[in-house]
């Protein structure tokens, strides 16, 4: 057993359906490096776990602790946990760092209690003082930012997914296989799996944290398209002015304004929308406010955060081909 | 306001808020009846609110029941005001029916799987309904009634219509109340009346030809039906009166919100101290009303003697306020309180009605004036 | 059966929601509380399996202030046969390690063989209390599912998971986890209303459950700092310059709005 850094952050990553890590890696490793010493693990039977330790040290992972889960264990989530916990005593690490993730929420969870350490969750970013790790929250829909550490002792910490920019730099490839005892949790069964499909429905007008809504500046029906198509690449709500629901681009029930749906997003784009105070009214509560309008004097950009004077037509499938991007 | 009470009306605004706000504008254009709503209604408990609970009522107090309908009525005016008429038939035929019409009919108007109807007023007798005309005439063991009864409320929809007959001679004495079921030979219904508002619930002459029914269909004893109908009335009067608060709160909070958000000569409409003045009285108009109404629903809780006057004065007072204060909120609304797309002038246009339904508000000074110049004898 | 649901009261999304800038914790003032939507979806999960299967007994648990006992009473109008209210000053501002000790403590005493809670609650965004509960009662957990069937002597479901759906299974006891994706919960009437008074209503404290807030063996997670996000400033309006769609997708990374 090789001797682990003092400033260790031990860092699970999880391995996709298809044999790749998880698009979380990068955050989670680059998150690590900026408070110590990145160690990755790796629960994946031997066939992948070469690969996976490649990906994880290209990815900034200074070792790399492999874990074999019991083959027969189509089990949920306890063989993680326990590999978790094995390489937690190997290594001492001053955090533990785990996606956000509904699977790394759920081994997270089950670890801290098991070790009956901190937690803390749902962070978007990570910082060292002299005390120790400190995580950094966004609540209340991004209201208030608020920071919480360990009384002593590792903190564990679920990291947002995409909130951390930092990146690490690539590293030699270490790997290090971990013995793992099961614990024999009782734990669920996993009968069978379904890849996902694209998912199609759009999140509900009313109550979504994230609003694209056009107006008469789509100029068309088939034009609005647009506004849906930029909306599906964010998993936003579509919404709409009175005059392109008046024009007929789109049913009543998305009209956002005084008389139709008020919304308060954490998100709210408004797409060759004027920002008549009837539709202001309806939406000049959101958190962050971006316009696009061909008019530089359109009231709507007195209330945006974040305003351009240009075309849709050009400016809108350049921002979604970039959003398309950054998820690759 | 008791922990019970909140709870209730939580209930009420969450269904207000769910199935009938989203609606009320399309209902009012539509003329739709919504059926299947009213059903949903049943199921919370509104089809039967003070009715007791062995046949399926929600056996609250008339207090509780006031805060009821104006949280109702929040969401849409006409429909809780069918919902309070509704409610009027239920407890009718709960309070003065015997187990065995209690039994049969009860049930169903109170989850509101059955309609009622309540009619009275005629063509030719108004406000003077001890002069009714319409007859049920003893023939063996049934009555067989002829006549037209005028702004009935859900007719052609309703499984029930408790109807107000004369069997015996003339004046208040020779009434009696007799429940009519649909599907009745001789019963029949004139078409949908075109109104300025109350759109989304039927108003309809009921029409009796030779409608023959037993003589067990008869709620109390012969000639008591005026003294029902006064009793039902009392009742009414506070449900509309509730009904009218509430619409009327409704446009207020609308008025409040709008002035914030419209900009006049660079100022938010709020910032003028004429509109603040304005506000001001709408909102102590309506707390005046809603303090009479209480006091007037307490009064009918306890069987207080002048339960009478107290539910006029309660009906005429806010009926009228409510009015004036929809009204206003539409006037703050400027053009944009014409436009039907903002909802208040539907509710001014609901809420005229309430001033001369349930006994108009000349009626109700009428009971509360002769009370005061009437002398000992 | 015996169905514990975990339910929470929270701040209306649709109103202000604030901090105490003092003391960190929510300014319950701010606000209208209610009842968490997605507690009264694991709730209607509940009593439509008690709606089938009458032999089964729904009670409704919540760590909360003591003036949250109205809110979890909406789960006795419901339908639900009892609640539970653990309530304790030294539990305000609990970190999530003593919550899921109280909690689990408060479950083993009432007794169980299934948890249900929500994923999520709308205002902490937590998610990680029911797999911690299912630890400390070393029964099996599944979170997120969006199909649940109960039976006697298990609970199968669909796991929404991270790149797929899958199809999972647990025998009981177990905890469970519910998202979004089931329906709506019932709306209370007013004989649910007006029954749920009867109901039992058991209030318990810290020590009644044997757990000792004061601890400070244990490590905790503690809150350091608290800042309100700094009001909005004048926005920014660029022209458009060929790259107007790439400077929103960068504003949109820098905000984390992406």
């Amino acid at each position: 057993m090789t001797d682990h850094p003092a400033d260790s952050i031990l860092v699970l990553l999880q391995a996709t359906a298809t044999g790749e890590l998880a698009k979380s890696t990068a955050g989670l490793l680059g998150a690590a490096a900026q408070i110590g010493t990145p160690v990755a693990l790796i629960v994946a039977d031997s066939a992948q776990s070469q690969a996976l330790a490649e990906q994880a040290a290209a990815a900034g992972a200074e070792r790399v602790l492999v874990a074999e889960p019991d083959s027969s264990s189509a089990q949920l989530p306890v063989p993680m946990v326990d590999a978790l916990a094995a390489a937690a005593a190997a290594v001492a690490p001053d955090a533990v760092l785990v996606s956000n993730s509904i699977e790394g929420r759920d081994v997270a969870g089950r670890f801290a209690a098991r070790t009956n350490a901190p937690i803390a969750v749902d962070v978007v970013g990570v910082s060292r003082d002299e005390e120790g790790v400190v995580a950094h929250h966004s609540v209340y829909g991004g209201s208030y930012n608020v920071d919480s550490a360990a009384t002593f002792g590792p903190l564990v910490v679920t990291v947002r997914q995409g909130a951390v920019e930092a990146r690490a730099d690539a590293r030699p490839v270490a790997v290090e296989t971990l013995e793992v005892a099961a614990s024999n949790a009782p734990a669920a069964t996993i009968e069978s799996f379904e890849p996902a499909a694209e998912s199609s429905s759009r999140p509900e007008l009313r109550g979504a944290t994230r609003v694209v809504s056009g107006g008469r500046g789509l100029g068309s029906a088939e034009n609005f398209a647009l506004v849906e198509e930029l909306a599906d690449a964010l998993g936003a709500a579509v919404g709409a002015s009175r005059a392109a629901v008046d024009a007929g681009y789109v049913p009543a029930t998305h009209q956002v304004g005084q008389t139709g749906v008020s919304v308060s997003p954490q998100l709210y784009i408004a797409l060759g929308i004027s920002g008549a105070i009837q539709h202001r009214a309806g939406m000049q509560t959101a958190k962050n406010i971006v316009a696009v309008n061909k008019d530089p004097d359109a009231p709507i950009f007195e209330v945006a955060d974040f305003g351009v004077v240009g075309d849709v037509f050009t400016i809108v499938p350049q921002l979604i081909s970039a959003l398309s991007e950054r998820k690759r | 306001m008791s922990e019970e009470r909140e709870a209730l009306i939580a209930a009420v605004r969450e269904f207000a808020d769910a199935e009938l706000a989203p609606n009320a504008s399309q209902w009012d254009a539509e003329k739709f009846f919504p059926i299947d709503t009213l059903r949903k209604a049943g199921s919370l408990g509104l089809g039967g609110v003070y009715v007791r609970e062995d046949f399926g009522g929600s056996a609250l107090t008339r207090a509780d029941a006031v805060a009821v309908f104006e949280e109702l009525a929040k969401g849409d005016t006409t429909v809780a005001a069918y919902i309070s008429i509704h409610n009027m038939v239920a407890w009718m035929i709960d309070t003065f029916g015997d187990e065995g019409q209690r039994e049969r009919w009860v049930p169903g108007l109170a989850a509101m799987t059955d309609l009622g109807s309540y009619c009275l007023t005629e063509p030719g007798a108004g406000s003077d309904a001890a002069a009714i005309t319409t007859s049920a005439v003893r023939d063996g063991d049934d009555y067989v009634i002829d006549g037209v009864k005028q702004f009935v409320s859900g007719a052609g929809s309703s499984a029930v219509y408790v109807v107000m007959a004369r069997t015996g001679g003339p004046g208040a004495k020779g009434i009696s109340a007799i429940v009519v079921p649909d599907g009745t030979p001789g019963l029949s219904f004139g078409r949908n009346e075109a109104k300025m508002g109350w759109n989304a619930q039927p108003t309809r002459q009921v029409i009796l030809e030779g409608v023959r029914v037993p003589v067990l269909n008869r709620l109390g004893a012969e000639g008591a039906g005026f003294g029902i109908a006064l009793k039902g009335l009392n009742g009414g009067r506070l449900n509309i009166a509730a009904c009218s608060i509430g619409g009327a709160q409704w446009a207020l909070e609308r008025a409040i919100q709008y002035v914030h958000e419209r900009e006049t000569f660079g100022a938010p409409l709020a910032e003028n101290q004429s509109i603040v003045f304005t506000l001001a009285d709408m909102e102590t108009e309506l707390q005046a009303a809603r303090a009479l109404l209480e006091r007037a629903a307490i009064k009918a809780d306890e069987g207080a003697v002048d339960v009478v006057t107290a539910c006029a004065m309660a009906k005429r007072f806010a009926t009228d306020a409510a009015f004036s204060v929809a009204n206003t909120a539409l006037q703050l609304h400027g053009g944009y309180g014409y436009l039907h797309e903002y909802g208040i002038e539907r509710v001014v246009r609901d809420l005229r009605v309430h001033q001369i339904l349930e006994g108009t508000n000349e009626i109700m000074r009428l009971i509360v004036g002769r009370n005061l110049v009437k002398r000992p004898e | 059966m015996k169905i514990i649901v975990l339910v929470k009261e929270v701040p209306d999304t649709y109103g202000e929601r604030k901090l105490d800038l003092e003391t960190g914790l929510a300014d319950r003032a701010a606000s209208e509380a209610v009842l968490d939507e997605i507690s009264e979806r694991a709730l209607e999960v509940a009593l439509s399996y008690a709606d089938s299967a009458p032999d089964t007994e729904v009670v409704v648990l919540s760590m909360a202030p003591e003036s949250a006992a109205a809110t979890i009473r909406k789960g006795l109008a419901m339908g639900a046969a009892s609640a539970v209210h653990v309530t304790d000053p030294a539990l305000a501002g609990a970190d999530l390690g003593l919550t899921a000790r109280t909690l689990a403590a408060a479950i083993r005493r009432t007794g169980f063989d299934l948890v249900i809670t929500g994923n999520l609650s709308t205002d902490g965004s937590g998610g990680v209390l029911p797999a911690m509960l299912a630890e400390l009662l070393e029964v099996p957990n599944m979170t997120a599912l969006s199909v649940v069937e109960v039976t006697a002597d298990s609970v199968t479901g669909t796991r929404s998971a991270d790149d797929g759906d899958m199809r999972v299974r647990a025998p009981l006891p177990a905890v469970i986890s519910i998202n979004e994706a089931l329906p709506d919960a019932r709306f209370p009437n007013f004989k649910g209303i007006m029954a749920a008074k009867k109901k039992p209503f058991e209030t318990l404290s810290a020590a009644d459950l044997g757990v000792d807030p004061e601890d400070v063996s244990a490590p905790a997670s503690i809150m350091t700092a608290i800042a309100e996000k700094p009001p909005r400033s004048a926005g920014v309006k660029i022209t458009d310059e060929g790259d107007g769609g790439t400077k929103i997708a960068e504003y949109l990374i820098e905000n984390r709005l992406v």
